[in-house]
């Protein structure tokens, strides 16, 4: 459950002209090249020993994190019985082939999670380009230049709250008897209390506003990064020959922030397939009857795996979701190398 | 010309266009901070009052019992906030260990393998196995679920963290400084320790702050491994009080008669009390938070 943001901070990272992660041809220098070339890994080990031993924390971390769980990708495939360590466990559990996979897809939530985790992150995606660029943008114009960084100031608060938190702020408003929405506001007007956690209607909405309200803030702080490196001289050249300031934000500002709007379009692209779980599962509190809105890849295969214990699905899902969502990184990565080879992840 | 409007510096917006950019960015800001004032008084609010007229801005009666509540009975509050605290501090400091060791190899031109270590790292971003697999590594392979550790050692090492690490060194300490070390006679580890990391002390506490947000803001972890309620921390402690209060005296052992303090619970204000406490620390460092978070957003800009 990595934090979505983690992918726009990378692409700053990228933007900044750092060098890239996985491009293994470039090389110091040629001369350097050479005299290393001749020696193998058990010679540097041996002379840059201590190299190796501050990476090897980290090292057997991500083996255990990350490449132990990879290769644990065959229980999707077994049926997974425990005997005794996890290795026998894993040995020991009988093929089952796609068996699993059959059961899932014959659920009826099989497409509906699908189909709520792609449309909510199709939505995401766009309102996260359009308003955090054009908040970014209206800030640095601000005559107020003070009051410009307590906006900013005040929008990014959200962010540094935890979806646990957001969720207490949404049933101060959104609770059925004491909700400020039921209460202060429907309540004078005539209108009948809303069962705000039992009608699935409401909740698109209700999320859409609530990832927006928590990431915004965060967005336009990246934006505002890279506009306020962009060099004053364009828009001075720009004044002198009668540009005005919608001219100048269309010819300027827009075709500079370009190239990061589209990594990081992209770069969310990749990860369609993957929900913010802390907000699909504790803004709805996890209310059964609003799941045709709110169930998503990430909290079915959680609630398959701790509520109801079935392995067999949650690891079904869960691969599901890893193999598709490897294939959106590499489709978009792909669609990135062509349109800038400069901006592709590798 | 209008006095009352100031004459318009060079290449500026318009009065009028400034006028409603300002009452846009107010009403967005008015929305980012209400709902957390509502929580906040709803906390000192009189539970009789509450039971009148449900949540409000200004309560009909204040009252500090919720916190009184807190402060004498709510046990295992403060051991889920010492939990918080416990896991965010030793996390964080041992998550700063792993990452800025990883990355400073990565950041050297003299080491050979930079580029496949990157990638080592880089690949888990990718591909992943799933949450059952990982769920089953901690459970039998390590098996650390239910104690505290399971809430540190999954988020020790980030890959995307220890990347902005390394441009930090790439961009604050040139190698020169390094290859001069290294001829006076230090070693690798002296090198480090006593002249790279004095040097980005501004990165040691941008990716500081960022362990300490994920440590102390999460959730899933105990979501996913903890049972046991002494272990909770004070998120997840929130999460099972939000669905019900009751689970709160469960998990207070001290309290014996606990029907009859149910029937004296300030329960709603008491649950916005503890969302309150649980802000505290991250509203008073929050001009620590903001000043590293943008600079760590805008690191590379500056010039390297």
């Amino acid at each position: 459950m990595l934090n979505f943001c983690n992918i726009y901070l990378y692409a700053v990272h990228k933007l900044q002209g750092c060098d890239k992660v996985m491009d293994l041809a470039t090389a110091p220098n040629k001369t350097a090249v050479k005299k290393i070339k001749k020696k193998g890994f058990l010679y540097q080990l041996r002379t840059q020993w201590p190299l190796f031993l501050m990476l090897l924390p980290g090292v057997l971390i991500l083996i255990v994190n990350n490449y132990i769980p990879m290769f644990g990708i065959v229980i999707a495939f077994k049926r997974y019985r425990f005997h005794g360590d996890f290795f026998t466990s894993l040995i020991k559990s009988d093929w089952v082939g796609f068996k699993n996979f059959e059961f899932f897809i014959k659920t009826p939530y099989a497409w509906q999670m699908t189909r709520n985790t792609l449309l909510y992150n199709a939505v995401f995606i766009i309102l996260g380009l359009i308003i955090p660029v054009a908040f970014a943008i209206m800030l640095t114009e601000l005559r107020n230049k003070r009051l410009s960084k307590v906006y900013q100031s005040v929008v990014f608060l959200p962010y540094f709250l935890s979806w646990i938190v957001v969720s207490y702020l949404a049933y101060s408003l959104l609770s059925i008897e004491n909700g400020l929405i039921n209460t202060s506001i429907l309540k004078p007007l005539g209108v009948a209390p809303v069962e705000w956690y039992s009608e699935p209607k409401y909740w698109p909405f209700i999320l859409v506003f609530f990832q927006l309200w928590k990431y915004t803030g965060y967005n336009i702080v990246v934006y505002l990064a890279a506009i306020t490196g962009i060099d004053p001289e364009y828009y001075e050249a720009a004044e002198i020959d009668g540009a005005t300031k919608l001219q100048q934000i269309w010819h300027i500002t827009l075709p500079l922030l370009k190239t990061l709007m589209i990594i990081l379009t992209l770069l969310a692209v990749g990860r369609i397939f993957n929900a913010d779980f802390g907000l699909f599962y504790n803004v709805p509190r996890n209310s059964g009857s609003l799941q045709p809105a709110t169930q998503v890849i990430d909290t079915y295969v959680y609630s398959a795996l701790r509520n109801t214990n079935d392995i067999g699905m949650a690891s079904a899902a869960g691969t599901y979701q890893a193999v598709v969502g490897c294939i959106t990184v590499f489709t978009a990565n792909l669609i990135v190398r062509r349109i800038d080879k400069e901006s592709a992840l590798f | 010309m209008l006095k009352l409007a100031r004459k318009r510096r060079q290449n500026e917006i318009g009065f009028g266009a400034n006028t409603a950019i300002n009452i846009l960015f107010l009403a967005i800001c008015v929305m980012c901070i209400a709902p957390v004032l509502l929580v906040l008084s709803i906390s000192l609010s009189d539970e009789a009052s509450i039971r009148a007229n449900g949540y409000q801005f200004i309560p009909s009666a204040f009252s500090g019992e919720a916190y009184r509540y807190l402060l004498t009975a709510g046990d295992a509050i403060w051991r889920a906030y010492g939990v918080s605290i416990l896991v965010t501090v030793v996390g964080t400091l041992l998550s700063l260990m792993v990452i800025t060791l990883y990355a400073y190899p990565l950041s050297r031109s003299s080491f050979k393998y930079r580029y496949h270590f990157s990638f080592f790292a880089f690949f888990t971003m990718i591909f992943g196995g799933g949450l059952v697999p990982w769920y089953i590594v901690y459970t039998q392979l390590i098996p650390i679920k239910n104690t505290l550790w399971i809430m540190i050692v999954p988020y020790l090492m980030n890959t995307w963290y220890m990347m902005i690490m390394r441009t930090f060194y790439k961009t604050t300490v040139p190698e020169s400084i390094i290859e001069s070390a290294r001829i006076d006679g230090a070693g690798e580890f002296r090198t480090f320790f006593v002249i790279v990391l004095p040097l980005c002390k501004a990165g040691l506490a941008t990716v500081g702050l960022f362990c300490t947000l994920a440590y102390w803001n999460d959730f899933y972890l105990p979501m996913v491994f903890v049972n046991n309620s002494k272990n909770y921390n004070i998120q997840y402690l929130m999460y099972q009080t939000l669905i019900a209060v009751q689970n709160l005296l469960n998990a207070s052992n001290a309290i014996s008669n606990a029907s009859q303090i149910l029937a004296n619970l300030p329960s709603e204000s008491v649950r916005m009390a503890i969302a309150v406490i649980s802000i505290g620390p991250i509203v008073l460092a929050y001009p620590f938070f903001q000043k590293y978070f943008v600079k760590g957003l805008t690191i590379g800009a500056v010039k390297g």
